[in-house]
This record gives C-alpha cells, sequence and structure tokens, in this order.
C-alpha cells in the first residue's frame, strides 16, 4: 500500500472524526464533492451531517468555527486555497487568536490552508502564508513536509486546545509517498533533522525540505555534508535544534518559498545572530521566492521560488565564504 | 451547563405584560444608573481608554436581554448595557472591566464592553462588531450537533455594520443553514459621525431581510412596550424553527459614540424629533399613565439602583489593579508549545 501526502490529511480527518464526536469539518465543496483538492473524499458519505458544505464566505467560516469552539466543538475549516484565508483574516487573527488570552475560553480550531506554489497557478492559487499568521500571538502554525507528519500533525492541531493554522503544500499532495501511516510521531514544537551533515546547516520547512534534501545529495557528491533541518512548525520554532546544528557546521543558510521581506528565513537568521553568533563562521545566508507576486507560466514561476539549484549555488557560496 | 454563573433576568414568558413592563423598566434604569456612574467615573480620570454608553437604546437592549432564557446565546453591541443586565451579567464585571481590576472577567487584559463570559453564552466583542454575527451561527450550529434544542442567538449591530462584509457573510449563512439567530440592528442613525445616507442607500435596513430570505420586523427602539412585543415575537420564532429573525428599531443614540464625543454632529431636527425621545422618560410616562407604577415608586427603584452601583463602584476602586510581573504574557492554551520571547 501506497500512501500520498494527501491521503494522510484525509486520512487524518478520518480519524479525528471517528474519534472525537466533537470534530467536523465545513467548507466550501467539501461534502459530497470531496474538496477541490479531493481531501474530504467520501468523508461526508462516512460521516454524515458532519462534513458541511459552506456558502463563499471566509470571514462566516472561520466566525462559526470559533463560535463552535467555544460551545466545545473542534471545527476543522478548510480553506480551498490558503490565498483565499485573507478574507477570514480578520477572524483568524482578531478573534480565534485572541479569545483564549482574552476569556480563558481555549479556541481548538483547525484551519487547513493549501499553500505554496504549482506552476500554472498564478498569483492567486499559490501563496505561503505562514510566515503571516506566525506574526500574530495565540496561533500554532505548522508547516509539515513529509505524508507521516501531514498524519500526525493534523491530529495533533485538531487535539490542541489553540488555533492550528495547518500549512499543506500543495506540491506534495501527490508527489510525495509513504508505505504506511506513522504510529508514532515527534511532537509539534521540534525539529527534525532530516539529514545529518557538519558543513552547513540548511533550514527549511514544507516543500523546502525536499529542495534542501536535493541540495545535499549534490553537494555529497562534491565533498560537502549538509545538514537538513526541517522546522515542521514555524510557530513554535525550534530554535534550540537550529541552534545545535549550527553549533556543529558553523554555516547557515535558510530556505522558504514565501517571499523575503520578514518571514520564517529572517526569524531564524534573527535567532541564530542574536543568540548564536560566536557559533558562526561565517554570515548567515537565506533563500527566498522573488519579491512579486507568484507569477503564471511555468518557467516565471520556477525561477521565482527557491529551488535545488538555487539553493546549491548558495550553499556553495557559503563554504567558500 | 450554561449559565452556570449569570443570573438570569428572563421574565417568566407566562407573566403579564404588565409584570414584564415593570421588570424591563426596572433593568433600564439600573443601566442608565450605571452608565451615569461610569461617565462619572471617566471624567474622574478613573477609566483608561474609551467609556460607551447606551443611553437612549435601553428600550431595544433590555428587550433583548429578558427575551432570551438560559441556555441562549447573546452577542451585545457596545451600548448593550441594559440587555447585558437582563442577560445576567453582574455589575461587578462591568465595572471591573472599566477600571482594569484583574478580578474582572477580562482580567485587565480587555477593557470596558470588550468583555464577556463566553462559555455562559456572553461573548465578549472584538471591535469588529459585524464579525460577531457568525460566531453567534457556530454556537447555534454547536447546539445542533449537540441535539440542544430550543435555544436561540441573538447578535446585536449598529447600522454601521450592516455595510461590513462580514455581516452580509454571516446573516446568508445563517439563512442558509436556517439558524435560529435573532439579528437585532439598532439603528441609532449615526456611526460614529457618519449618517445613514452615508453609510446605505435602501429605503429601510429591514428591506436587506428579504434578500436573505429572512424574516424582518421594523420597531420603534423609544417605545418599551413595541420592543418587547417585537423582540420577543422575533425570539419566539427563531425558538420555535422559524429560521433567522431581524429586527431594525429606529431611534437615537443620547449621547456621544464615546464619552470623549460631544456628539455635535447629530441633526438637531432628529434630536427634536420623536427618535429623539428618551426611552428611559417614555417608559416612565406609561408606567403612571397605566398605573403599573408611581413617581414615588419609580424614585424608590432609583434610589436602590444608585445605592448598588455605588457599592460596587467603591468596592472595585479598593481593588489592586494587575501585576506585570504575575502575567503569564502566554496568548496560548497549550502552554508547552509558548516560546517565552525573553526580551530581558
Amino acid at each position: 500500500m501506497s500512501l500520498t501526502y494527501l491521503d494522510a490529511i484525509r486520512e487524518a480527518q478520518a480519524r479525528a472524526l471517528a474519534d472525537d464526536p466533537r470534530v467536523f469539518i465545513y467548507g466550501q465543496d467539501v461534502g459530497a464533492f470531496g474538496g477541490a483538492f479531493k481531501a474530504t473524499k467520501n468523508l461526508a458519505q462516512r460521516f454524515p451531517g458532519r462534513v458541511i458544505d459552506s456558502p463563499i464566505s471566509e470571514d462566516a467560516m472561520l466566525g462559526l468555527a470559533v463560535g463552535a469552539a467555544i460551545q466545545g466543538m473542534r471545527p476543522i475549516i478548510e480553506m480551498q486555497f490558503a490565498d483565499f484565508s485573507t478574507p477570514a483574516f480578520n477572524q483568524i487573527v482578531n478573534q480565534a487568536a485572541t479569545l483564549y488570552w482574552r476569556t480563558r475560553v481555549p479556541c481548538p480550531i483547525t484551519v487547513r490552508l493549501p499553500c505554496g506554489g504549482t506552476s500554472g497557478s498564478g498569483p492567486f492559487h499559490s501563496q505561503s502564508m505562514e510566515a503571516i499568521y506566525a506574526h500574530y500571538p495565540g496561533l500554532i502554525v505548522m508547516t509539515p513536509a513529509t505524508v507521516e507528519d501531514a498524519y500526525s500533525m493534523l491530529l495533533e492541531a485538531v487535539a490542541l486546545d489553540d488555533p492550528v493554522i495547518f500549512c499543506e503544500h500543495k506540491y506534495l499532495y501527490y508527489h510525495l509517498k509513504a508505505e504506511q501511516l506513522p504510529v508514532e510521531a515527534m511532537p509539534t514544537g521540534k525539529a527534525r533533522i532530516a539529514r545529518a551533515g557538519r558543513d552547513v546547516t540548511l533550514v527549511a520547512y514544507s516543500a523546502m525540505v525536499h529542495e534542501a534534501l536535493a541540495v545535499a545529495d549534490e553537494l555529497a557528491s562534491e565533498g560537502a555534508e549538509i545538514e537538513v533541518v526541517d522546522l515542521r512548525s514555524v510557530k513554535p520554532l525550534d530554535t534550540d535544534t537550529v541552534m545545535a546544528s549550527v553549533a556543529r557546521t558553523g554555516r547557515l543558510l535558510c530556505a522558504g518559498e514565501s517571499w523575503p521581506w520578514g518571514g520564517v528565513t529572517a526569524e531564524v537568521i534573527a535567532r541564530v545572530a542574536s543568540e548564536g553568533f560566536g557559533l558562526l563562521d561565517a554570515p548567515p545566508q537565506r533563500l527566498n521566492a522573488k519579491d512579486t507576486p507568484v507569477p503564471y507560466h511555468p518557467g516565471l514561476w520556477a525561477a521565482h521560488r527557491p529551488t535545488a539549484r538555487s539553493i546549491a549555488a548558495a550553499a556553495r557560496r557559503l563554504l567558500r565564504l | 451547563m450554561a449559565h452556570a454563573l449569570l443570573n438570569h433576568h428572563a421574565v417568566d414568558e407566562g407573566c403579564s405584560f404588565r409584570d414584564r413592563y415593570v421588570e424591563a423598566y426596572r433593568i433600564m434604569l439600573r443601566a442608565r444608573v450605571l452608565d451615569d456612574k461610569l461617565a462619572s467615573l471617566y471624567r474622574m480620570g478613573k477609566i483608561h481608554g474609551g467609556v460607551f454608553l447606551g443611553r437612549g437604546q435601553e428600550a431595544l437592549s433590555v428587550s433583548v436581554g429578558v427575551s432570551l432564557r438560559a441556555g441562549d446565546v447573546f452577542a451585545p453591541l457596545i451600548r448593550d448595557g441594559a440587555g447585558r443586565l437582563a442577560f445576567g451579567e453582574p455589575v461587578l464585571d462591568a465595572v471591573r472591566t472599566y477600571l482594569g481590576s484583574p478580578l474582572g472577567p477580562m482580567r485587565a487584559r480587555d477593557g470596558n464592553v470588550h468583555r464577556g463570559r463566553p462559555r455562559e453564552g456572553l461573548f465578549a466583542m472584538i471591535s469588529h462588531l459585524g464579525s460577531m454575527i457568525s460566531l453567534v451561527n457556530g454556537a447555534l450550529l454547536a447546539h445542533r450537533f449537540k441535539d440542544i434544542r430550543g435555544t436561540v442567538g441573538a447578535a446585536c449591530v449598529g447600522d454601521g455594520a450592516t455595510s461590513t462584509g462580514s455581516f452580509h457573510e454571516a446573516v446568508n449563512q445563517a439563512a442558509v443553514e436556517k439558524l435560529p439567530l435573532v439579528l437585532v440592528i439598532a439603528n441609532n442613525h449615526y456611526a460614529y459621525s457618519t449618517p445613514t445616507e452615508r453609510q446605505f442607500a435602501c429605503h429601510s435596513l429591514v428591506d436587506k431581510a428579504v434578500g436573505y430570505g429572512i424574516h424582518g420586523e421594523d420597531v420603534d427602539g423609544t417605545d418599551l412596550s413595541a420592543c418587547l412585543k417585537v423582540v420577543g415575537n422575533a425570539v419566539s420564532e427563531a425558538r420555535a424553527g422559524h429560521g433567522p429573525q431581524m429586527v431594525v428599531a429606529r431611534l437615537l443614540r443620547l449621547c456621544g459614540h464615546g464619552e470623549h464625543d460631544d456628539a455635535g454632529y447629530i441633526d438637531p431636527k432628529l434630536k427634536q424629533s420623536p427618535l429623539g425621545r428618551d426611552c428611559l422618560r417614555v417608559a416612565e410616562s406609561v408606567l403612571a399613565k397605566e398605573g403599573w407604577a408611581d413617581a414615588p415608586a419609580m424614585a424608590a427603584w432609583r434610589k436602590e439602583a444608585v445605592q448598588e452601583i455605588e457599592e460596587i463602584a467603591a468596592k472595585v476602586q479598593r481593588e489592586a489593579g494587575p501585576d506585570p510581573y504575575k502575567e503569564d504574557w502566554c496568548a496560548l492554551a497549550s502552554k508547552h508549545l509558548s516560546e517565552g520571547y525573553d526580551q530581558g
């Protein structure tokens, strides 16, 4: 049996629905149709009345989730695309994220954001929103890079008493496969050493982890050992694991698919520079998408985001510094 | 579990209209006295931030509160002091939140009208008021999931919130799901300083109801009798499973947007029109005319309210403020996932 990243997301939701009567799914086309990406395929039939089609009303979808959570439910909201969460931004950052701090009433909602670029998707079906949401207190932001994490972290997202922004990468939906679902998992908040190495710490998350692993393969043939750190969640951000890796390698490169201003790569570098400056043998480097909307054409799209080729070039430069 | 702490003032639906009216008036009076005290504390410099009063809107507000029952959900607007008291919010909650007492429900983390007890059905508004409506929808959907029957949710907004996208999405959502939502729109003719002709172009806001496929009623918001009947009926209809109900009340706010605002923009003609009547005075004249209460009785009720609120205000002013060193500075319920930034 072989399971894709998308299968894992569907199976995690099925298990959450089966295990906990407080869980329901609400989103556009998630019911009988099974969702734009089929992440909820057959769930409406298996769990009657608990997988509900919403109007095209992202703001009201999120508001409904918060109100239901106050009454003890554990809603999963599917945004059709991460890009479409902007009309719900107010409900996420001002209602969901502040509720517990203001009132001591937890807000256990999971917001699934199909994020990241696939070629041909253009400016409004390709965005990565993790940095925007991570900026706000009161939210947890998960960015799973593997089939196993997609499954176990989504289950953990539903179980947590806080609003979780679950960034699931659309490119990984079909391209990533595993033989079976995990029986145990690392907890959220812990980064993973996806590949050990002693020369450069390459920090990545979500789909960039796979570009980073390809870089590590390529540079191994040139005699350089790249240590790939998969952040798994960008909030909380496991600074300890990153710092320990930099202590081993002395060099830091961060790769992120979202835009350069601020964001996760800037945060990682800021933390290492301020808390571990003495560990660094070279200036820390980062690679992000270009500072434009995500382009439509495959040629432009491929040049817009970091790739194994551009990350490898950056790693080679860093090794010479 | 709902209303474990709130002391609900819903008037027994079987009692006479006279008893309902008298009870509602006494809650309006307490709300007015509380508002006067809050305004006084503001002028004395004892309240940080804004003070937002319900003067002129008490008849509508109390009608919502007394029509709700334990187990219902109430998302008030910023002028719903009377409705809050009727729903059972302690005066202590209001005063402690305004004065920033850590003993209040918001523990000095949020202030003034941004208070509530969500677990007990009293939602704590955020400033983007239109966005509270879909929260009520969510609570009502949760009741449906949990097979809790016969409850309703009241969401109160002003004319300004009807222009927001949140309002549209949520009212449509409630209609699609046929939720027992009672949407109360207090058209007080000004959203802060913006008059209704700059807010919407329809003849009456109640005309919007038909567009959403829900029932709408219009009411004179200065008339307690009319408000009790129309709001009470809307709540009954929603409770009976007839879907979302909209009530649009025409009235005028008899104060500024907040106590910092002298409301100099309000058209004097509106003030002198029937809309500018003080609903409390209107109710008092009905009480006297119907022989339901005489002047000494009303004076005694006022004295009782003043004494209650003065005692509470004095008590809260003796309470210590929050200690920043005792704050956990953690916005997550999952404390183990807090990053605990230490900025020194």
